[in-house]
């Protein structure tokens, strides 16, 4: 199935459509961010701080400083996107890799595998993140590192229970007995067959790497505070969340937005990829 | 010298013995039944003389295909085997086929392992082999997914995967079983013409006896993990030597009589 025809499907449905849109606009912006923006999102102008929405250009309006909110959290969708696609990367790999040996590795290796596993999901990712970042610093990649394995051990878990429902499947058998290597075994059955799975797993890693990434840099363990983010902005903006509530308004909806995007389109894209729940013409 | 020698064939799996010194011998071309009830031993035979035992069984004796010993061949040396020497036709075809992957490239996929086809080649010879078994409009069957073919035609296509190297020894294991009795005729049928036209050795593993006339005479009662009797299917039926058969037998008249009633 070519990935055109995948995303004609996801786009049919309503929730795949929605995830689409969302992640699309945010795309664009994040991209646009890099050459222009309203203004600039770091300005500080005492003369046009606390203005409301659609004042003087300000489409979302300014906080104490002057910051303009528009600017910054297109500027923040940047920080937003490379974190979720890169955690959800490593997660990937890391689940892929871990759920293989789990599953197919002698059998001492496999039991050490999962309890690896085990130990490591009972670990909460957010204080994973906040440990690695007191040792090695925070910066992107510490959270991009933190929240790949914190989740990419979930993933593990799942990849490890479908491998081995698919390993002991009929066509698995077939194929060995048709003169299959372990290899291609993996290639051409295991993985095609967990996909769908694992898809809708790294999307809902997507969704939570933006939880997290926000919660992280709120709390100050993300990247550097000048650079803006969604999270920094929560940060910036609870002190006067009395006077204008507007100003956390904007970034909070940004992330629920996000989050939900991200696993509205994990969804839809896993009925797509399945052929069994494809309508045939 | 008979194609596959099997001698005091034994499979342990944790602590039970679940096969038991079988022995069997086939020649090229030549058709054997294994029957026998569930949890006898038939299929755990097939799989022993593919190499393919779960994990952690104990396997003692001899499997020989053309003189050459197969049990404790190293997996590699084995996947050359597998397919291109030896091949299976399972019981469900619906699981024997992987739900993600066209029909015509799952028949196509030991002809690029064993003969080295291109994909192109492969994908042609596939269609030829698709439409050797009978299925209509063969080039729509071999972009098929599984799940838009009937079980029947699934279980040809299984039959079309297993003879595309034309292999020297055909397992059958219970072919019909899952099949609709009025396409299991069919399929028979065609396993019997196919297996003839091939010269392929059958050993075809069933608990129907009706079924098994259709399409061996000789045959092998397996009880227990063990050899109970062999010899030729009419001799088996006419005098059975052991109470095991005559169950079996009893419970095949039963069915038929309840059938005709």
């Amino acid at each position: 199935m070519t990935a055109l025809r995948v995303l004609r499907l996801v786009a049919r449905r309503p929730t795949g459509a929605f995830g689409l849109v969302w992640l699309g606009l945010l795309t664009v912006g994040a991209v646009v961010s890099l050459f222009w923006t309203p203004f600039d999102p770091q300005r500080t102008d005492p003369g046009s701080a606390w203005l409301l929405p659609f004042t003087d250009g300000h489409v979302l309006g300014t906080d104490r400083i002057g910051h303009d909110q528009f600017s910054q959290l297109l500027v923040g969708a940047r920080e937003t996107l490379v974190v979720a696609v890169c955690s959800a990367l490593v997660a990937a790999v890391v689940g892929l890799a871990l759920g293989l040996v789990a599953a197919l590795g002698p059998r001492w290796v496999g039991f050490s595998a999962v309890a690896l596993i085990d130990i490591l999901v009972a670990f909460p990712t957010l204080l994973l993140a906040m440990v690695l970042a007191a040792v090695y610093g925070s910066s992107l990649g510490t959270v991009v590192v933190a929240i790949g394995i914190g989740f990419g051990v979930a993933v593990a878990r799942v990849a490890r229970a479908e491998i081995t429902a698919v390993r002991g499947t009929d066509y698995v058998l077939a194929a060995r007995v048709g003169g299959a290597g372990t290899g291609r075994i993996i290639r051409r059955h295991l993985l095609p067959n967990i996909a769908p799975t694992l898809i809708v797993q790294l999307s809902l890693v997507m969704a939570l790497a933006v939880l997290v990434e926000a919660a992280l840099t709120y709390l100050g363990y993300g990247s550097a505070p000048s650079s803006p983010s969604w999270g920094g902005m929560l940060h910036e903006q609870q002190a006067h969340i009395a006077a204008r509530p507007l100003l956390v308004i904007w970034p909070g909806l940004a992330v629920a937005l996000t989050v939900l995007a991200f696993n509205l389109l994990g969804d839809a894209l896993r009925e797509a990829t399945d052929p069994r729940l494809v309508r045939t013409r | 010298m008979s194609l596959l020698t099997v001698r005091g064939l034994t499979v342990r799996l944790g602590g039970k013995t679940l096969l038991d010194g079988i022995d069997l011998d086939l020649g090229a071309g030549e058709r054997l039944g294994l029957i026998g009830e569930s949890g006898s031993g038939k299929s755990l035979t097939a799989l022993a003389v593919l190499g393919l035992l779960p994990d952690g069984a104990e396997v003692g004796g001899s499997v020989r295909l053309d003189g050459t010993e197969l049990l404790g061949l190293d997996d590699r040396r084995m996947s050359r085997v597998r397919g291109e020497r030896i091949a299976m036709v399972f019981q469900e075809p619906r699981t024997a086929l992987n739900p993600l992957m066209r029909v015509g490239r799952q028949v196509a996929e030991p002809l690029r392992r064993h003969r080295g086809l291109s994909t192109r080649a492969a994908a042609a010879r596939a269609v030829e082999l698709i439409d050797s078994v009978g299925l209509p409009d063969p080039e729509r069957a071999a972009r098929a997914y599984p799940h838009q073919l009937s079980g029947g035609q699934l279980q040809r296509v299984g039959i079309a995967t297993a003879l595309a190297c034309d292999p020297a020894l055909l397992l059958a294991d219970e072919p019909t079983t899952a099949l609709d009795v009025t396409v299991q005729a069919d399929v028979l049928a065609l396993l019997d013409r196919l297996v003839d036209e091939h010269g392929t050795a059958l050993l075809f593993i069933t608990h129907d006896l009706a079924v098994l006339a259709r399409v061996a005479r000789r045959v092998l009662v397996l009880g227990g993990g063990r050899v109970l009797e062999e010899g030729t299917l009419t001799d088996v039926l006419r005098a059975p030597t052991h109470d095991y058969t005559r169950t079996l037998l009893a419970a095949a008249r039963a069915t038929s009589f309840t059938r005709e009633a």
